[in-house]
């Protein structure tokens, strides 16, 4: 409300005062306010950041998207305007290797922003699209169905470890193989197309889903939370200590050690003769990078498709009554258990498929990248995008996870050169500061300022945010005479 | 159908469980009854330590409904200031007169208690009290903030690093009979945990501030109409379980010489939770006892070497051990409070 206030003091001092504002069309008000803002963008680039004449066109292309209501546009009598803009986001995404990154490297003739520098590389774009499809994956269980997850790493770790099983040589004794892409002939354990260990990863991580979920479903609110958190803590100790399982000599995990190496995906030789997909990506060489980046998309995409099919299905709907009123959800025929063993069955699927992906891409599965902090980190992914709402959850993951990749070393390597030892604006420490050992510091206090200032986040979903600002029938934790 | 078959397999199973575990020890003790005294006074002592955390947990949960997640880092800066003050200010090392050990004990355990206090009363000011209205999973969430934000305070004084303390309690025996050890080490331990627990006992049920704590986590409402200033019971309320943190800091980092890590509250801090859990949150002799269950559970499954499974899974077992409290028996060992289990 201030902030607006202030906008309003300065408009009219410069001869726009409310009532003219408000009497332009709403076409000229948008264009002014995205011209506005992407002005400003353009000077701070200028000034600050590194110019390319190039900057003219990404701001082009931002205004032609922003300014007109692609919404309510209709061709032929069909509503076909709010595919518009997700499909010119798509191309972006799509072409974004050709005119972006190529072949591992920033696009020189790019510009660069103030302080975040350059554009993601390749192999951040990778993991962007590993963690918008593990948030989207929670964001079935915290954001439609409303149960607070804080275990979510250990479907990431199912997932990952499902790869490290089925294709690798971790299981020495046995030898089997479905469709595996680049593995030298004779080469023990289990080798499966990585196309199938994607499935079989889901589908295996969403059983133990539904294993975690049902004796522990019942319980509501702080106390899943909790629950989810011990899960959450036990499979990483087992993927820790899973090398002797029990004394019993039998390695399952390989322990700290890690399963190295996963095969790569690939399509093998008669996909690749006649459809000119890659054979296997890691022949590809620098290429590799956009190949497993385009299959990403595909993953992030079907995840999208998933999401909003299901948000708005039978069983969506139930998430969501049971997100608003438990009890009145009960009354009303939905049944709790089922409805909510799904959304997490959901859930673990695309965490399970996410992180089998990413073990391919990496080609290793370690036990200590699973941690309490990666659960965290994909719930704030979800919360300051916006619960509940796809687009505002993608922006969170892609957000957070270039931050963490790239955003924060060089913001820090900003800062340090800015104000740190000879720093070249003026000087205020004197040690270097190493501003990525302060990430899940930066993230809790996103955390407490999302939650204090914006519960419903920054994209919500119109639904969710009602909820916050009118409150809905959940045992306000407090509500006497403040 | 009267009584599914579910009302009869849990508690054969749980009967079937904790009989394992009784006959595992009895047969420990069998093979080596002094070494298992040696390890039972070490669940005794990280028993104490866990109960002055676990009564944080449970004082704030018995009052607020909220799992206060901070309180694990609260805890981890109450052990940084107390090694701060006692090796770096008093200068304490391996061998120490007795007169400076005491006061330099006493003077950093109330230092620790005082800054703990201060910093858990200021979180519940800024981060919690604006939540008061919003939906019940907000306030959790701004918690696991908070304590991110409370781990990075702790990288920027300490570095990312683990603070080694060394070991300057006197590790020269109180007792010794049979091939039973009690060192004046775990004896102190009791010193500093013991009166506060007597304190904070004193204070919630003989003190006025106390009966406005009890009466507010009864029910706020009714309270706020008898006059008690709820805002303030609530914040007095943070203030002791920070200041309860701040002395299980102080035993955490003296205690056999501590090797803090930044995240080592945040470990800690689930156990206790846990043990809270197991003795019934809400419930304050529940916390107690839980902890010393905990204590016991965790000393021997590190320390006995018969059919253990060692100290690589006491994590594994302490979170199976508040899985099936939360999930077969969410009220715990003692509470009547359940305000979510049902």
């Amino acid at each position: 409300m201030r902030i607006s206030a202030g906008w309003w003091a300065v408009l009219g001092l410069v001869g726009l005062p409310k009532s003219r504002w408000r009497g332009f069309a709403p076409l000229v008000r948008r264009a002014v306010k995205a011209g506005v803002w992407v002005v400003i963008g353009l000077i701070l680039i200028r000034l600050f950041g590194v110019w390319k004449w190039s900057a003219l066109a990404i701001a082009g292309a931002i205004l032609v998207l922003v300014i007109p209501r692609y919404a309510r546009a209709t061709v032929g009598g069909y509503r076909v305007g709010r595919f518009i803009i997700p499909v010119a986001v798509l191309g972006i995404a799509i072409s974004y290797p050709f005119w972006g990154a190529s072949h591992g490297a920033v696009n020189p003739g790019l510009p660069q922003l103030p302080i975040f520098k350059t554009f993601p590389q390749m192999s951040t774009m990778v993991s962007m699209g590993v963690y918008a499809m593990m948030a989207l994956g929670l964001n079935f269980v915290v954001g439609y169905a409303g149960l607070l997850d804080l275990g979510y790493v250990a479907f990431f770790a199912m997932g990952t470890y499902s790869a490290g099983w089925f294709a690798s040589s971790q299981f020495g004794h046995q030898n089997l193989r479905i469709g595996a892409i680049g593995v030298t002939p004779g080469l023990a354990g289990f080798h499966f197309s990585i196309w199938l260990v994607l499935i079989m990863a889901g589908i295996a991580t969403a059983l133990i889903g539904v294993l975690i979920g049902l004796p522990t479903l019942r319980l509501r609110g702080d106390y899943l939370a909790i629950v989810t958190l011990g899960f959450g803590e036990i499979v990483p100790q087992i993927a820790t200590n899973g090398d002797n399982l029990f004394g019993t000599g039998f390695n399952l995990t390989n322990g700290t050690g890690g399963i190295s190496p996963i095969d790569p995906p690939g399509f093998g030789n008669w996909i690749g003769h006649h459809l000119h997909l890659p054979v296997n990506y890691l022949t590809l060489g620098t290429n590799a990078d956009r190949a497993f980046y385009w299959t990403v998309l595909v993953l992030v995409l079907i995840t999208i498709f998933c999401s909003a099919r299901l948000r708005d299905s039978r069983l969506g709907r139930a998430w969501i009554a049971i997100r608003e009123d438990e009890v009145a959800a009960a009354a009303m025929g939905v049944p709790l258990m089922r409805t909510k063993t799904w959304s997490y069955a959901t859930g673990a699927f695309f965490g399970g498929v996410g992180g089998a992906f990413y073990a391919s891409y990496v080609g290793a599965a370690f036990p200590d990248t699973f941690n309490f902090q990666i659960s965290v980190v994909i719930l704030v992914m979800v919360i300051l995008g916006g619960m509940g709402n796809i687009w505002g959850v993608i922006f969170g993951a892609c957000f957070l996870e270039y931050l963490d990749q790239e955003g924060l070393p060089n913001i820090g390597s900003w800062l340090n050169g800015h104000f740190g030892p000879g720093g070249s604006t003026f000087q205020v420490w004197h040690k270097t500061l190493d501003v990525p050992n302060y990430e899940y510091g930066i993230f809790g206090i996103i955390l407490v300022i999302v939650m204090l200032t914006r519960p419903e986040g920054l994209i919500p979903s119109r639904r969710r945010a009602a909820e916050f600002h009118e409150g809905v029938h959940d045992e306000p934790l407090y509500d006497a005479a403040a | 159908m009267s009584r599914s078959y579910g009302a009869y397999v849990m508690p054969a199973l749980a009967t079937a469980l904790v009989g394992g575990l009784i006959a595992v020890l009895v047969a420990n003790f069998i093979k080596g009854p002094a070494y298992f005294t040696d390890i039972a006074f070490i669940g005794l002592t990280l028993g104490s330590l866990y109960a002055l955390v676990a009564l944080g947990y449970t004082l704030v949960y018995g009052i607020l409904e909220l799992i206060n997640f901070a309180h694990g880092d609260v805890f981890m800066l109450g052990s940084l200031f107390a090694a701060t003050s006692a090796v770096s200010w008093f200068g304490l090392g391996a061998h120490n007169s007795t007169g400076k050990l005491i006061l330099a004990i006493f003077v950093s355990l109330l230092f620790a208690m005082v800054c703990c206090g201060l910093i858990n009363a200021t979180i519940e000011r800024v981060a919690y009290r604006p939540l008061r209205g919003a939906p019940r999973l907000a306030p959790l969430i701004t918690a696991i903030g908070m304590s991110f934000i409370l781990q990075n305070v702790a990288i920027a004084w300490k570095g990312p690093g683990y603070t080694s303390v060394p070991r300057v309690l006197p590790t020269s025996n109180v007792f010794s009979t049979h091939g039973i050890t009690y060192t004046w080490e775990k004896l102190i331990v009791l010193f500093v945990t013991v009166p506060v627990l007597i304190a904070l006992v004193y204070l919630v049920q003989r003190t006025k501030q106390g009966k406005a704590m009890r009466a507010t986590a009864q029910d706020r409402d009714a309270a706020a109409m008898m006059g008690i200033d709820v805002n303030s019971t609530i914040s007095f309320t943070f203030l002791i379980a920070g200041a309860l943190a701040g002395a299980g800091g102080l035993i955490f980092a003296l205690y056999r010489g501590g090797q803090i890590h930044y995240d080592s509250g945040f470990r800690l801090g689930l156990i206790a939770f846990t043990a809270a859990v197991l003795g019934g949150i809400g419930n304050l002799p529940g916390a107690v006892l839980g902890a010393l269950v905990i204590g016991f559970i965790q000393a021997f499954n590190e320390g006995l070497l018969h059919y253990m499974p060692g100290s690589d899974w006491t994590e594994s077992i302490v979170f199976s051990i508040l899985i099936l409290i939360l999930v077969f028996r969410p009220e715990g060992l003692l509470g009547e409070r359940t305000p979510e289990g049902g």
